[in-house]
């Protein structure tokens, strides 16, 4: 190829090469660097306090809380719709009658706002009062004789991170289907009809030739749930915002108060890094391992 | 006999699933339809007895007397900012997929990964240098700058979309043409665009659907309810002590709605991009 051939290419990525540049990496480095400086206030002051930011961060007491809430939330999460992705997944590839209208109402969740799926969610989880007695979801249980399981959802300190769990599972699980779906269909229908022959019942044929074939969906789901998990941000602010004694307050909703409400932009700064640490830990190698299968392309 | 019974269950465990990923919506559209006088939290499952607009009335007009805004000009807030915002990212991305599938370069998968990665960072880590940078740019808390915010970050995956695509248009046919003399935008415009309505389309509807329901740039960049879009208007809707809770329920039905019917008439390419988003070529 001529160079001139070669240049023209480039020359047409090249903005968005620099946007992307300038706009995530550049403001990451710039953020990385405020989170190094003494910015408490609206006016800023980059004098430099090294480590000092984070070391405060790790003994605040709401940012505890903050990593022990997105822990519990995460495994709620990503197990629940693995669980319920999968079962749905299996359940809807065995010749079912109205299949399509089924997936299409199990993805419909993905394309609704977080903010509106909180609002509505924050109603139906209201545990009401003794005036109103039992409204939303309790009001359901007890009318289906599950009296046991009603319970102060957001306004009990102890589960208020579960109450939002479930929202999020309902507007994940979908996809986590979808993904399986796609997964189960990519297994060689001679695979399966080899081992029928050779005598294997449905589970033994899941067990072996098609729960394989999906580790490789299950690792991806893992990756992407748990990032979306640890960046929740919309559905709590829309939904319970952080909660009686922080119980349902998450590291980016933190972050918000500090920086936005508070004006507190290095410490905000700080939390934003820590965050970004945390998945790029999952995203960073996720990203090499498809960029080298995608070498042999 | 014994066939047919696990077909009962798995039946019924498909329709239970139905009911769970239902109830949000059923509650959205029940409450908007109910008069004031039936609206009530403790009788929230009941179908209405009459059909009265009177709540979405309110969430969309909003009302002087009680002293809240209606979601009306947000609306109209994000139509401005998600078709611009839209139609340039799919141009883009176009275009970056072009390069990246069909010119590469020496480097140009390692600029691809790099790309890639913007996708997934949390966004707060940009949050501050970014109101910095709009604010020197006159254009913190505009309309054309959350329409640049939504461009630049939708780089990602509108490139990965349209690349993964036209992976699958034969390298032949752009050889073929090089070979009778077409340059690079001649290729580009004679072979490649002519066959990228089903990359537009899968871009545009999740670009559409992505742009519409996001939150947090609404909520940094523009603060102010003038140009703010519908999913910040609709959480201080719904953050208002004065407003009544059947009104933030036909609000959400508002603000849910453009992305629904999106879902509802063109969701197969929604699933396209889905499917995309989890870097599955």
């Amino acid at each position: 190829m001529k160079p001139t051939k070669r240049i023209i290419p480039i020359l047409f990525i090249m903005p968005s090469v620099i946007a992307v540049g300038v706009f995530v990496y550049g403001f990451i480095s710039w953020t990385g660097f405020i989170s190094f400086t003494k910015w408490d206030d609206v006016l800023p002051n980059y004098t430099l306090v090294g480590f000092e930011n984070y070391r405060e961060l790790f003994a605040n007491m709401r940012f505890q809380i903050d990593l022990r809430n997105t822990l519990i939330f995460t495994v709620i999460f990503i197990i629940s719709c693995l669980a319920i992705g999968l079962l749905l997944a299996i359940f809807l590839d065995q010749n079912i009658k109205g299949k399509g209208i089924f997936q299409n109402l199990f993805l419909l969740p993905m394309a609704i706002s977080f903010v509106v799926s909180g609002v509505v969610w924050h109603w139906l989880f209201n545990p009401g009062s003794i005036q109103l007695g039992n409204i939303g979801i309790n009001q359901l249980l007890e009318k289906l004789g599950l009296n046991f399981l009603t319970c102060g959802w957001y306004t009990d300190p102890k589960i208020g991170i579960i109450a939002v769990a479930i929202a999020a599972i309902w507007q994940f699980s979908g996809y986590t289907m979808a993904l399986y779906l796609a997964g189960i269909r990519g297994v060689p229908v001679e695979l399966q009809e080899a081992s029928a022959i050779d005598g294997a019942n449905k589970w033994q044929t899941f067990r072996y030739i098609i729960f394989p074939f999906l580790r490789p969906v299950t690792f991806g789901a893992i990756i992407l749930l748990g990032h979306i998990s640890l960046k929740i941000f919309d559905l709590v602010m829309a939904m319970t915002g952080t909660g009686p004694a922080f119980s349902s307050d998450v590291p980016a909703l933190f972050m918000y108060d500090t920086t936005f409400r508070g004006n507190h932009f290095a410490q905000g700064a700080s939390i934003a890094i820590i965050l970004l640490l945390l998945v790029s830990l999952l995203i960073i190698p996720y990203l090499i391992s498809t960029f080298r299968k995608e070498a042999w392309r | 006999m014994k066939i047919s019974i696990t077909r009962i269950l798995i039946y019924l465990i498909l329709v239970l699933f139905a009911i769970f990923y239902i109830i949000p919506v059923y509650i959205m559209v029940v409450t908007g339809m109910k008069s004031f006088s039936e609206v009530g939290l403790s009788t929230m499952w009941n179908l209405p007895r009459s059909l009265n607009f009177e709540s979405f009335r309110l969430a969309w007009l909003g009302s002087a007397k009680e002293g809240f805004r209606g979601l009306s000009g947000s609306f109209l807030n994000s139509l401005q900012i998600v078709i611009p915002a839209t139609i340039i990212s799919a141009i883009l991305g176009s275009l970056n997929g072009y390069v990246l599938s069909k010119w590469r370069f020496y480097g140009s998968n390692l600029i691809f990964t790099i790309i890639l990665f913007g996708m997934f960072i949390p966004y707060q880590s940009i949050l501050v240098p970014l109101v910095l940078t709009l604010e020197k740019l006159h254009a913190y808390g505009t309309i054309p700058g959350l329409i640049l915010v939504h461009v630049i970050y939708g780089i990602p995956i509108s490139t990965l979309i349209f690349r993964n695509y036209y992976l699958t248009v034969p390298i032949e046919m752009v050889q073929a043409s090089e070979v009778d003399g077409a340059n690079f935008l001649g290729i580009y415009r004679w072979i490649i665009f002519p066959l990228s309505t089903p990359g537009f389309a899968v871009a545009m509807i999740w670009q559409f659907t992505s742009i519409w329901n996001d939150f947090l740039f609404g909520l940094i960049v523009t603060p102010n309810p003038a140009s703010q879009p519908i999913t910040v208007a609709l959480n201080n809707l719904a953050g208002s002590y004065i407003v009544q809770w059947n009104v933030q329920i036909a609000g959400a039905l508002l603000t849910a709605l453009p992305p629904i019917l999106v879902y509802i008439f063109l969701g197969k390419f929604f699933l396209g991009g889905l499917m995309q988003g989890s870097l599955k070529g």
